[in-house]
């Protein structure tokens, strides 16, 4: 089998060297071939570091650890439907039904993502960048079921050529592609992008004629509560207990339902070292940092501070996108800082902002996109200052 | 010598999209983000630039030998600024409507860095002839920007250009919607940038 694989590349390589028939297409096959077979390319210049983990196996990581949340994605988008229209909610079922509505949403961000980065790689002679395959499979999985098709051909369009091909593909982004995709449509399509209308996709059984189901996430249930009322029995009463929200047992887009999946994820990418933990923990600390002043202001005053405050700390992250947020789209290698120090702070911000975007402003019930969006903005600022403090430490060389 | 080739020619034309004064200097960003949610007011804006432009370049030039160097900015600033409140009299006399959406941005046209600058790089130093179609120029490659700009805007923002429906009702009715996001003024910064990536593949060196 390998030496079969390894016959049918070395018989077509020619056609796409230099010379041959499919030369502009080169870069098509490089990315064929190396997903196979690990390149035999050695570097040329001076020292350099010897490292077995390329840009490609890093990224087949990342997918790896974005199974857990995508397959339950999947499983939750069926139930979601099976619930709202009434249809069979045995397993099988279910997975087919979510499966239909997930990976139309999956191809589309793929195949248009992937045309635009063939397009630049052949104008601009580099390779193919297995970023993309991260980008396209996490930007579907931040979108609601309802998404139509075509939006999301526009939102990755933008995100891949303005998010990132403008800057000069992958490695010297400054925002994260898929999010930048996301806010694109946030902004464009505002009623496609939240609501209470566009968690759940419904599929018309001849009985009962169902256009849209209403079905308010826990973060748009917030806002609702009068003052002085507790956050944490409205959620309850709504249905929503921290397990059910833990587990991710609800409507909301597709990958983030679920903290319970995300933290395998988590964990796969910190065993590996993929991820970096400091901006996950960092992130984590600022989320409580914020919150829990909030909450024991809250409890003391009796209630009369902003009403998302008298929700338990820890329901902030679990509840809406924050833990997809600060696992997937935070330690992102490009946007993130890379420094120690500060990938702390930057990670402690996103939590920050995050928690005060969802408190303070009534017009965006969430914030994490928002929140590492902007932090993305102030990455190298960060870096600059960290490294600044660093050299001044330094003992001159006399 | 050919017509493309004189001076007088090569005035008005460069700056069209060689050294478009958006494109290449960055001026007049701030109106072109403001007045260009519609095709109807960025034409208008377009009009009221290019004969303040051109007519603050013909003036300052035919008096560029008699203005003491020292007190320059204040003549030029005078006499922009009675052209930019003769244009915004003419606009609220016969375009109300259009002057009424415009508000403050006509008034705006004595801060626009394109006619300042113009008249002190080049009308101070050139005929009379020769700067006014500097200005003529510079100020069509503001406007072409605009049109443009304004164009995209309010074809993928409300549908409609100069107003009328264009998008047919049967895009509607399958899905198609309006990117809300092409009323907002961040908007216009991309497609600006877009645009100059654009013209820089296009003039190369």
């Amino acid at each position: 089998m390998v030496r079969m694989l390894k016959k049918l590349f070395n018989t077509t390589r020619p056609h796409f060297e230099s010379g041959g028939k499919l030369e502009k297409l080169h870069p098509l096959f490089d990315a064929i071939e190396t997903v196979a077979f690990a390149p035999a390319l050695t570097t040329k210049a001076d020292t350099h570091v010897r490292d077995s983990l390329d840009l490609k196996r890093f990224m087949t990581f990342v997918i790896l650890s974005l199974m857990p949340p995508f397959f339950y994605g999947i499983y939750n988008t069926g139930c979601q439907t099976g619930l709202a229209s009434g249809l069979d909610m045995g397993f099988v079922p279910v997975m087919l039904r979510g499966a239909w509505v997930v990976m139309p949403m999956l191809m589309v961000s793929y195949s248009v993502g992937l045309f635009w980065e063939i397009l630049f790689a052949s104008v601009r002679r580099h390779k193919i960048s297995e970023g993309f395959l991260v980008t396209g499979l996490l930007f579907p999985m931040t979108l609601p079921p309802t998404t139509p098709l075509w939006q999301i051909a526009v939102g990755i369009s933008f995100g891949v050529v303005i998010g990132k091909e403008i800057f000069g593909g992958t490695g010297r982004n400054i925002l994260n592609p898929a999010l930048t995709a996301r806010a694109f449509l946030f902004f464009a399509y505002p009623a496609n992008m939240s609501g209470d209308r566009v968690w759940t996709v419904v599929r018309n059984t001849g009985s009962q004629a169902v256009d849209a189901v209403t079905a308010a996430t826990p973060l748009a249930l917030a806002p609702l509560a009068a003052s002085g009322e507790a956050m944490s029995k409205i959620l309850t009463d709504a249905g929503y207990t921290f397990q059910r929200l833990f587990i991710g047992y609800l409507p909301g887009s597709i990958g983030e339902t679920s903290a319970l999946m995300i933290l395998m994820g988590a964990a796969f990418l910190l065993i590996t070292g993929v991820a970096n933990y400091r901006i996950m923990i960092g992130g984590v600390l600022g989320v409580l940092a914020v919150a829990y002043p909030g909450y024991l202001i809250n409890l003391s005053s009796g209630g009369e501070a902003a009403s998302m405050f008298s929700v338990h700390p820890t329901w902030h992250l679990v509840m809406g996108s924050f833990a997809f947020g600060i696992v997937y789209m935070a330690t992102d290698p490009v946007s993130a800082p890379g420094m120690n120090l500060s990938r702390w702070i930057y990670g402690f911000a996103i939590g920050a902002l995050t928690v005060m975007i969802r408190v303070f402003n009534p017009a965006y019930p969430e914030g994490v996109m928002l929140s590492i969006l902007f932090m993305n903005l102030f990455a190298p600022l960060i870096d600059h200052f960290v490294i600044k403090v660093r050299l001044g430490k330094r003992i001159p060389n006399v | 010598m050919k017509m493309t080739q004189s001076p007088t020619f090569k005035a008005f034309s460069e700056p069209l999209v060689k050294n478009n004064p958006v494109f290449i200097q960055s001026l007049g960003i701030c109106s072109a983000l403001a007045v260009t949610v519609q095709l109807k007011t960025a034409i208008v804006m377009a009009l009221a630039m290019t004969s303040v432009t051109a007519f603050s370049n013909l003036t300052i030039s035919a008096m560029r030998n008699v203005i003491p160097r020292n007190v320059r900015m204040i003549v030029e600033l005078s006499v922009i600024a009675s052209l930019v409140i003769l244009a915004d009299e003419i606009l609220r006399a016969y375009f109300y409507d259009i002057s009424k959406q415009l508000s403050v941005f006509v008034g705006l046209i004595i801060t626009n860095c394109i006619v300042m600058g113009r008249a002190e790089t080049y009308a101070l130093g050139n005929p009379p002839i020769r700067s006014f179609m500097d200005g003529l120029g510079n100020g069509a490659g503001y406007g072409l920007v605009l049109v443009t700009v304004a164009f995209i805007r309010e074809l993928f923002g409300a549908g409609k250009l100069l107003g009328f429906p264009v998008v047919p009702q049967f895009f509607y009715d399958h899905g198609y919607m309006n990117m809300g996001f092409m009323q907002l003024a961040p908007a216009a910064f991309i497609i600006i940038g877009l645009l100059v990536w654009l013209q820089k593949s296009i003039v190369k060196g």
